[in-house]
């Protein structure tokens, strides 16, 4: 761990620069403090919130059942009869699931309408403002004086988009969109409907999407400067050789070589969701859950979070100050103008080399 | 857990049964995973007086031997001395801040003896909300140096509390969680320990002292800390030397009349001390701290400074909107009093403007006054000159006058003199 003080203007605070390794002529018994976070985790319970964003008909809903592996919205197909949505607007929904003990309690948000409309200019104010929303309602939740025990977590941790099957490369929309939100959430692309790309296809298309997102500076999840140490970056620059994933979800059954597996059942084959040779569910569904979800947390907390906080500070104090500033309109309260390109500078951990970013 | 199944309904969240194997028990791992990475941090805070045995303790307790003289006696002053060190345990990091009170109970006059102990843990929860309060901040980069725990060491006197150690209880027992302990425990009998403990716990609820309960909320640890709760407070015996009792090598005091073990729950305490502290309840020590001694602390500071979550007419009023009023406040009160300065300024350079202008005409008066009286003078003189220079003219003149009478008669006389002289001549 870096050894960094951070300087107090409390001089009675214990300071030595040089902290002595200690040995230890026995064990003590120091090592149970893992248990003890292990039970109090267990108690207190987790919280997940995600958002999936695309246009309609790309299977975002059919993907958080399949994630899931539950009926999260009560119907996968829209009803024929409700109109199409004229605006975009966001729809959360909670649930509690349990496992092995352990609670999670989810919060997925969609996104019907998105980039549905003809004209789809500033589509994505609506989202960054819910993002937004969620993360004021927390700053305002920490600044009370009588503070709640635990803060309720409502803020993204993650926004899955999906991206349209189309072989070529990333629309426009797609650019615009996710170069706004790279800055404020964790962003993973995934390609969505990856069943109507051959093989060939998809790693093609794969390939010029990672192109797309280097030459326009779209820092994805996992972002390479947050990466602590070797161990981390090794893991990570797979995943990332690998982004965006391309998926398929289902949220039926099929009886495939006498196994029950989850599938779509076309006339020409049944695409096993969980089978690695047909698509690459499980490589996300391993991020989000398995791997990555305290770090997905962690990263929205110590670097979205602050960033949003920094700005709305300065921004009431209505002083100019350094570089990292930028000088907002007044704002409503919840409603905040998103900076364009590349007038804010992130605020990384503190020991990460920007360079290497 | 029907009161969360209410929770719940109320906010309108349902359970959801999965079909399947999600995979996210692998959650507590993660967080696991994320803590050994950033390294564990605990406070620890030993009060009791010089050469009670608190460094030997803590050497015992973590059975390593940290540098440490012995304190002299001598101190004008209670100070406080923290230390860190960093102790790995198979893949745990603990960084471990012990902080001992030099000269506790020495002093002739005990009165200032408890401030700088309460002085130090509110400066830590101060250094502590600062960062929280900063713009730029990272938390969780941060030294956490709160005090998680408070050993107070009590003086085996078989008899009662002291006036001091019940005095700086009562002023820590909000600020951090306090365990008591009996130190030198082996001089004292088993009967007389049993009595000691009962009048210390008795006078310690009288009072009203909060020292810290072990949790008994969870299944997994309750009956253990029930237990323990009864023990309080615990008898203990610290030495880092080693004796050969039987065929092994143990930590023990050797007396001439026997070997007191540190280790063995007959002879003392030690053993659940080092269970409690540091097996079992390590964790909640400092969520207690954060929670609730720290969130205490927050509070009334904040309220002390004017800040609070109801405006007038009960409305909610946020941080930020007193903060930005309490800014405009200050700086118009700034703005008045500079004008308030600026405007004296000004009157007492007018003032004294006027004096020196007072001064300055008054030297004037004096100067022409003076230049009038020199005048006359040098009139007179002149006058007085003239009246000489005539006198003198006209004694010249008279002077002249009887000069010219005195030579005629002079050569009449003359010449009546040299006949005389003639004849007086020719006589001879």
């Amino acid at each position: 761990m870096d050894e960094r003080q951070s300087p107090s203007p409390c001089s009675s605070r214990p300071s030595s620069p040089r902290t002595p390794p200690c040995e230890m002529l026995g064990s003590v018994g120091i090592e149970a403090v893992l248990d003890q976070l292990r039970i109090k985790a267990m108690k207190t319970g987790f919280e997940f919130n995600i958002m999936v964003v695309g246009q309609s008909g790309l299977g975002k809903s059919t993907m958080v059942n399949t994630l899931f592996k539950s009926k999260v919205w009560q119907s996968s197909l829209p009803s024929l009869e409700l109109p199409m949505p004229q605006t975009l607007e966001l729809h959360s929904m909670t649930h509690v699931i349990e496992e092995k003990g352990l609670k999670l309690k989810l919060t997925v948000t969609d996104t019907p309408g998105f980039g549905d409309q003809i004209n789809n200019d500033k589509c994505w104010d609506p989202v960054l403002s819910y993002i937004n929303q969620q993360y004021e309602q927390y700053l305002q939740e920490e600044l009370l004086i009588t503070r709640q025990r635990h803060i309720p977590d409502t803020r993204v941790h993650c926004c899955v988009y999906f991206v349209p099957p189309t072989g070529h490369c990333l629309r426009p929309l797609d650019i615009e969109f996710l170069q706004r939100l790279c800055r404020t959430v964790n962003v993973v692309p995934v390609i969505a409907r990856a069943d109507s790309l051959t093989i060939e296809e998809r790693n093609a298309f794969r390939s010029r999407i990672q192109e797309n997102l280097k030459t326009y500076c779209i820092d994805v999840y996992p972002q390479k400067c947050f990466d602590e140490d070797i161990n981390d970056r090794l893991l990570n620059s797979k995943i990332r050789e690998q982004i965006p994933f391309a998926v398929v979800g289902a949220d039926r059954e099929h009886l495939v070589n006498g196994r029950c597996v989850l599938g779509r059942k076309t006339k020409w084959g049944i695409i096993e969701v969980e089978n690695m040779a047909h698509c690459e569910f499980l490589l996300l569904r391993d991020l989000l859950i398995r791997s990555h979800l305290q770090d997905l947390k962690d990263i929205t907390h110590n670097i979205h979070y602050e960033n949003y906080r920094v700005l709305r500070l300065n921004e009431s104090h209505q002083l100019p100050r350094g570089p990292g500033c930028v000088n907002l309109a007044p704002a409503s309260p919840g409603q905040l103008i998103c900076p364009g390109p590349g007038k804010v500078r992130r605020r990384a951990n503190k020991d990460s080399k920007e360079d290497e970013g | 857990m029907a009161s969360s199944d209410e929770v719940l309904k109320k906010e309108h969240i349902r359970s959801l049964t999965m079909c399947g194997h999600v995979g996210f028990e692998s959650l507590p791992d993660q967080l696991v995973d994320r803590s050994i990475q950033q390294g564990f941090c605990f406070n620890i805070l030993c009060v009791g007086e010089t050469g009670i045995g608190k460094s030997t303790l803590i050497n015992t307790l973590f059975n390593t031997n940290f540098e440490e003289h012995e304190s002299s006696h001598f101190c004008p002053s209670v100070r406080l001395k923290a230390q860190t060190y960093e102790l790995q345990e198979s893949n745990v990091r603990l960084k471990l801040t012990i902080v001992n009170t030099v000269g506790f109970g020495d002093q002739i006059n005990k009165e200032e003896s408890y401030q700088p102990i309460v002085d130090y843990i509110d400066d830590q929860f101060e250094a502590y909300l600062q960062e929280e309060l900063k713009i730029k901040r990272s938390l969780f980069n941060y030294h956490d140096s709160r005090v998680h725990v408070c050993l107070y060491f009590i003086a085996p006197t078989g008899h009662s509390l002291r006036t001091l150690d019940l005095l700086t209880m009562k002023s820590l027992d909000s600020k951090v969680n306090i365990i008591p302990l009996i130190a030198k425990a082996d001089t004292i009998s088993k009967t007389e320990l049993q009595k000691f403990k009962m009048k210390l716990m008795s006078e310690l609820i009288i009072s009203g002292v909060q020292i810290y309960q072990f949790p008994t909320d969870d299944d997994t640890t309750s009956r253990i800390n029930t237990a323990m709760n009864g023990h309080l407070p615990f008898a203990v015996v610290g030495s880092m030397d080693e004796v050969p009792v039987g065929n092994k090598m143990v930590k023990a005091r050797q007396y001439p009349w026997g070997t007191v073990q540190v280790e063995n729950e007959n002879h003392c305490d030690f053993v659940k001390l080092r269970e409690m502290l540091i097996c079992t309840n390590m964790e909640d020590l400092r969520e207690q701290t954060h929670t609730r001694h720290y969130e205490l602390y927050r509070r009334c500071k904040l309220e002390e400074m004017g800040f609070s979550d109801l405006g007038p007419e009960n409305k909610p009023v946020s941080l930020q909107e007193t903060y930005e009023a309490k800014r405009h406040e200050f700086y118009g009160e700034r703005q008045r009093k500079e004008e308030e300065m600026k405007q004296m300024f000004v009157q007492r350079v007018k003032e004294k403007e006027a004096i020196l202008k007072e001064a300055e005409r008054e030297l004037q008066a004096k100067f022409e006054h003076l230049k009038r009286i020199h005048q006359e003078e040098r009139m007179k003189l002149e006058e007085k000159r003239r009246a000489l220079e005539e006198e003198a003219l006209a004694f010249s003149k008279k002077k002249a006058a009887s000069e010219l009478v005195q030579n005629q008669s002079f050569l009449a006389s003359g010449s009546i003199r040299k006949d005389k002289d003639r004849k007086n001549s020719n006589f001879m």
